[in-house]
């Protein structure tokens, strides 16, 4: 180990990133996209949704200690959590479906990170300006009043906004005007702070200071991508054959030059700090704002817009041609986006009858089977069966137990003499439930014959059943 | 192996390992590495000094910090103590007859009873309370000494013959091998299996065997062979049989006579327990 040249090292610092302001239709959609999703995440847990006396009224509300999910009309029991499965099942295949389609459309429109940090990029322009006034900010050294009084500034509205989204999460689990107040005069449950805490640091460092590199390094979607993506995905790409050769290159020295003239436009506003001109990386989001920042040049100059655009793959050797691109639908419509939407076609409205046909009252049977039956001292034979009945109404309803199978079966309730049982409004109850044979009836004295119980609700007639069997003496 | 070319001035270090000219850099660990490695080894031994680690001949070092998991246990038992101390409170105190009306005292009280039960009690009377020969069945509706929640309950705290408790229920059936003779046992064993409605081996014994049953066995189990719970005598016109109901059973039960034993509860469990199994045995389908 002498005269060795150290290895080279595997860290790279990150380069800062002065994303210049620009304004376009892309811009526009995005601001929109940011105030919608926004809007619903800070507001959804203050709509309230009159569900009765003895329910929250809060429209959205995840009810882990009590393990109920109300959203709207609908009320999700702990039992039935495979909606959510479906729900995730969907969103993942939603998920396919937009970026087989348009590339990256979810990381450059939609994506928590790509939203909050817009937002923290907007904060970032009101107070220190923007792009060069940032870039020389960051360039002085010195850290002086000035410089001092804007950080602070720009941290505190980071802080605020990072606050607001940790506190907004955890409305989504508990009534939001109560926790509110509670928050705030110190009596909500830690878990409620470390929850705040955790997400008002991970927002303001995702959001603040990390940024693009959560995108390269931390997501594992960009990765994966390239899975979902084919020759007929739009996505943002430099028309290199209309562009090339640059102003200021070797080649626009000797050859016509193209119609780039090597503005840094699309450099200076992205906010992954890459150039689209070197092609497709892996660090594109497509957020399209280059495609703004390129047009708008393009219309100063006289030139046609689209230099940079969503273009497909297909599309490039057909206009390398000369010849006129496919149609958008054409893209977008084809088997395998067609698939992906059959899919998820078919998981919604499967949820959706799932969701419709679901009753209102339930009920699972255990059949106790320590011992497998009871002989009685009149010798008819018992078998217990512990029934759990579930009352998703807001009001207490009356079940009736029956059992039908063997007409000789008779039913008997622990702890009532009546056949029917209350249950309170929005609870499952456990119930212990006999079922006699007289002596030498058939069920008695056979191995095992099958049953089934019916509940009633009394008060509107709905049913549900649930299948069984009785165990006898098995002498026959 | 393929030929390697020699080594040049200023070739990394190699281990000297070589698999088909595949050989092995020998880099030093990275410091932070061995650092950590270090560091395990300290804690290490801070760890056998703190908490009990080497065996010895008949136990163990107990470390500095007094740590166990006997007394974590302990510690987390006693919490649950005091926990319930309030309702447990409750349960002794109130009204034997009345707890049942109370939801939120018959809750806690049956779901406490089924630990107790499963504790103290499953080893005779099985898991699923269903008994074995010579162990009632407390799922049936056939009790010996009573099947309301105050006889059970007597029953628990105060054990059947046993010589620990003066209040433990007492009653002894006579061997009646040495007062009978073997044809009037046989006689009267055809005619209480008759009376059960099970099918006797020999018909015939049945009118004698009532006559013996009426001399001798109606005192206690009556007329009628019904039972008496005042003194524990089974009813022997239903179906239920502790020790059996076949001819050879009931022969031996005549003959030798049983005596089934159960430990009074008072001395290895709070009132409160008591209560709370009574209250579990009389929910589990056969109290009165």
């Amino acid at each position: 180990m002498t005269d060795q040249a150290p290895p080279p090292s595997l860290y790279a610092a990150r380069e800062p990133i002065f994303p210049r302001r620009v304004s376009g239709s892309f811009r526009n959609l995005k601001w929109v996209i940011l105030a919608v999703t926004l809007g619903i995440y800070y507001l959804v847990p203050w709509i309230r949704w009159d569900r009765g006396p003895d329910l929250p009224n809060q429209a959205v509300l995840l009810d882990l200690a009590n393990r109920r999910f109300y959203f709207f009309w609908i009320e999700i029991w702990s039992h039935e959590f495979y909606f959510v499965a479906g729900l995730l099942i969907m969103a993942g295949l939603g998920l396919f479906l937009f970026t087989s389609a348009l590339g990256r459309v979810w990381c450059g429109y939609a994506c928590p990170q790509t939203v909050w940090t817009d937002l923290f990029i907007l904060v970032e322009r009101w107070v220190e300006g923007d792009r060069n006034a940032r870039l020389r900010l960051h360039r002085q050294e010195k850290m002086d009043a000035r410089k001092l009084r804007l950080r602070l500034t720009k941290w505190v509205l980071w802080l605020l906004i990072a606050v607001a989204t940790g506190g907004a999460w955890v409305f989504y689990f508990a009534d939001a005007p109560t926790l509110f107040v509670e928050l705030f005069t110190g009596q909500a449950h830690a878990v409620a702070y470390i929850t705040v805490a955790i997400l008002t640091a991970t927002t303001f460092v995702f959001g603040g200071f990390m940024r693009e590199q959560i995108c390269i390094y931390a997501c594992p979607w960009p990765r994966i991508q390239a899975a979902m993506m084919d020759e007929d995905t739009l996505t943002v790409a430099y028309r290199e054959w209309r562009g090339e050769p640059r102003k200021h290159s070797q080649e626009a020295k000797t050859q016509p030059m193209g119609d780039c003239i090597d503005c840094m436009a699309c450099v200076n506003v992205c906010p992954m700090g890459i150039d689209i001109r070197d092609g497709q990386q892996l660090e594109c989001i497509t957020c399209a704002l280059c495609i703004d920042a390129c047009d708008d040049v393009m219309e100063r100059i006289g030139k046609p817009r689209g230099l940079i655009d969503y273009i497909a793959l297909s599309d490039e050797d057909r206009e390398r041609k000369g010849a006129e691109p496919r149609a958008v639908w054409k893209h977008i419509f084809r088997p395998r986006t067609m698939l992906y939407t059959a899919l998820w076609s078919a998981v919604g409205v499967a949820l959706l009858v799932a969701l419709f046909i679901r009753a209102e009252i339930e009920m699972t049977v255990a059949a106790v089977r320590n011992p497998t039956f009871v002989t009685l001292s009149d010798g008819s034979i018992r078998n217990t069966y512990d029934i759990r009945l579930r009352n998703k109404n807001n009001d207490e309803r009356l079940f009736r137990l029956s059992v039908v199978g063997d007409p000789a079966l008779r039913i008997q309730l622990e702890g009532t003499p009546y056949g029917s049982v209350d249950v309170p409004a929005d609870t499952s109850l456990l119930q212990r439930v006999y079922v006699v044979a007289p002596r030498g009836s058939d069920p008695a004295e056979a191995g095992r014959t099958d049953l089934r119980f019916w509940v009633e609700d009394l008060s509107n007639g709905d049913r549900a059943y649930k299948d069984s069997s009785f165990n006898g003496t098995g002498d026959q | 192996m393929s030929k390697v070319p020699p080594k040049q001035e200023g070739d990394p270090n190699t281990t000297g390992h070589s698999w088909d000219g595949i050989e092995e850099f020998d880099n030093p660990m990275p410091r932070w590495w061995l650092w950590t490695f270090y560091a395990t080894i300290v804690w290490g031994v801070l760890y056998t000094i703190a908490y009990p680690a080497w065996p010895l001949v008949s136990s163990a070092t107990s470390g500095l910090l007094g740590y166990s998991t006997r007394g974590e246990v302990a510690v987390e038992i006693a919490a649950v103590e005091e926990a319930n101390a309030a309702i447990n409170m409750r349960l002794a105190e109130a009204e034997l007859t009345e707890i049942s009306a109370d939801a939120e005292l018959n809750s806690y009280a049956v779901s406490s009873g089924a630990a107790v039960f499963r504790t103290w009690c499953a080893q005779c009377h099985g898991s699923g309370a269903a008994g074995f020969v010579g162990y009632p069945n407390l799922l049936d509706d056939d009790w010996l000494w009573g099947g309301d929640i105050e006889a059970i309950h007597a029953t628990i705290a105060h054990g059947i013959r046993n010589e620990d408790d003066p209040d433990a229920r007492y009653s002894e059936m006579p061997a009646f091998g040495e007062i009978l003779e073997p044809e009037e046992i046989a006689s009267v064993v055809n005619y209480v299996m008759d009376l059960s409605g099970g099918t006797p081996t020999d018909a015939s014994l049945v009118p004698a065997g009532a006559e013996v049953f009426a001399d001798n066995c109606s005192s206690c189990h009556g007329e009628n062979g019904l039972g008496d719970r005042e003194l524990g005598a089974p009813n022997l016109a239903d179906a239920i049989w502790l020790y059996g109901g076949d001819e050879e059973a009931l022969t031996e039960t005549v003959t030798y006579s049983r005596y089934g034993v159960m430990p009074p509860w008072t001395q290895r469990l709070t009132e409160a327990q008591i209560r709370a199994v009574a209250l579990y045995v009389h929910q589990l389908g056969g109290g009165e």
